[in-house]
């Protein structure tokens, strides 16, 4: 099957304009989803401005070999979208696209796996905040909630990166139909925007919650 | 309306080496005890790695300055949602 041709909607002048209204919509998103995520940094910044002690002590029990391992693979995964965008966008074959999109799908599949492992280590260790939690460090209290924030913002991320293997499947069907080309790839551009979003989150994430005790 | 600009695939291996020299960077910097700079210099890697990533893999330095715009409300009420809570939150020993 070929490329689609883009139809320009008749409240459009060209593809091009349509292309960019396109773009630019998806950075809309992007803004709320900031705001989204936000929220959480808001509440970690307030709470580690209390508690800067506990949060050090805390952030300690994190795996910061798995964390900096993780933060590579993402940023390996951003590359290797980039790269299929790129295919799409100077007409290479359909496979060459594909090949891309499915080293992203691994990288974050592997990504989700090693974070999954962190978590199970994590309850093993008495870590996860509610009844079950038995930190014995200073400041358990205070620990519980650097373990809270930590749950609910990897735990949203990881969510996000789900939501992210989904779409990327999904692009990976249509770009073996051979859907996208020069004229056409909205759609991998698209996810490709949310694909380095979250990216940018974990940019974030890391040393925020990996790496603020470890001097 | 600019064309769509195809960047070259040097440039991406480019980014992606330099976001990895940061990671590998902060990570070193987090184990060296510089006070209140390492927070500082933590934060500054981070916007940096950020910035490298939106201009280039997500295209922002060819896209048209209206994402600019956006973008740039998004960071001004993030700041705002920030700084206000930060103001509330670090002055309440002091006033009671």
């Amino acid at each position: 099957m070929a490329e689609l041709a883009p139809t320009v909607a008749h409240h459009f002048d060209d593809a091009e304009q349509q292309r960019e209204a396109a773009t630019f919509g998806m950075w809309v998103f992007l803004v709320t989803e900031v705001m989204f995520f936000g929220g959480l940094f808001t509440a970690y910044v307030a709470y580690r401005a209390l508690y800067p002690d506990a949060f050090g002590h805390a952030s300690n029990h994190l795996d910061v070999r798995l964390g900096t391992t993780n933060t590579a693979v993402l940023i390996t995964s951003s590359l290797t979208m980039a790269l299929a965008v790129r295919a799409a966008q100077v007409g290479e074959a359909p496979s060459r696209i594909v090949r891309w999109l499915a080293a992203t799908m691994l990288l974050g599949a592997t990504f989700l796996g090693i974070k999954l492992f962190e978590y199970g280590h994590k309850f093993h260790e008495g870590l996860v905040p509610g009844p079950a939690f038995t930190y014995t460090g200073p400041d358990a209290r205070q620990a519980q909630l650097f373990f809270s924030l930590y749950f609910g913002m990897t735990g949203l991320h990881a969510l996000h990166m789900v939501i992210g293997l989904a779409l990327l499947g999904w692009l990976a069907r249509q770009a073996i139909r051979g859907r996208f080309g020069p004229a056409f790839h909205t759609p991998i551009e698209n996810c490709g925007l949310y694909w380095h979003f979250v990216d940018i989150v974990w940019i974030f994430l890391f040393p925020l919650l990996y790496l603020i005790g470890r001097h | 309306m600019p064309a769509e600009h195809v960047a070259p695939v040097r440039l991406y291996l480019a980014v992606f080496a330099c976001l990895l020299g940061l990671t590998a960077l902060t990570t070193a910097i987090a184990f060296a005890d510089l006070g209140r700079l390492n927070t500082v210099i933590m934060l500054a890697i981070a916007v940096t790695k950020a910035t490298l990533v939106a201009l280039f893999f997500m295209h922002l330095w060819w896209n048209e300055r209206l994402t600019r715009v956006a973008i740039g409300g998004a960071l001004a009420w993030l700041l705002l949602l920030i700084g206000l809570t930060l103001a509330d939150v670090l002055t309440r020993a002091t006033l009671g």
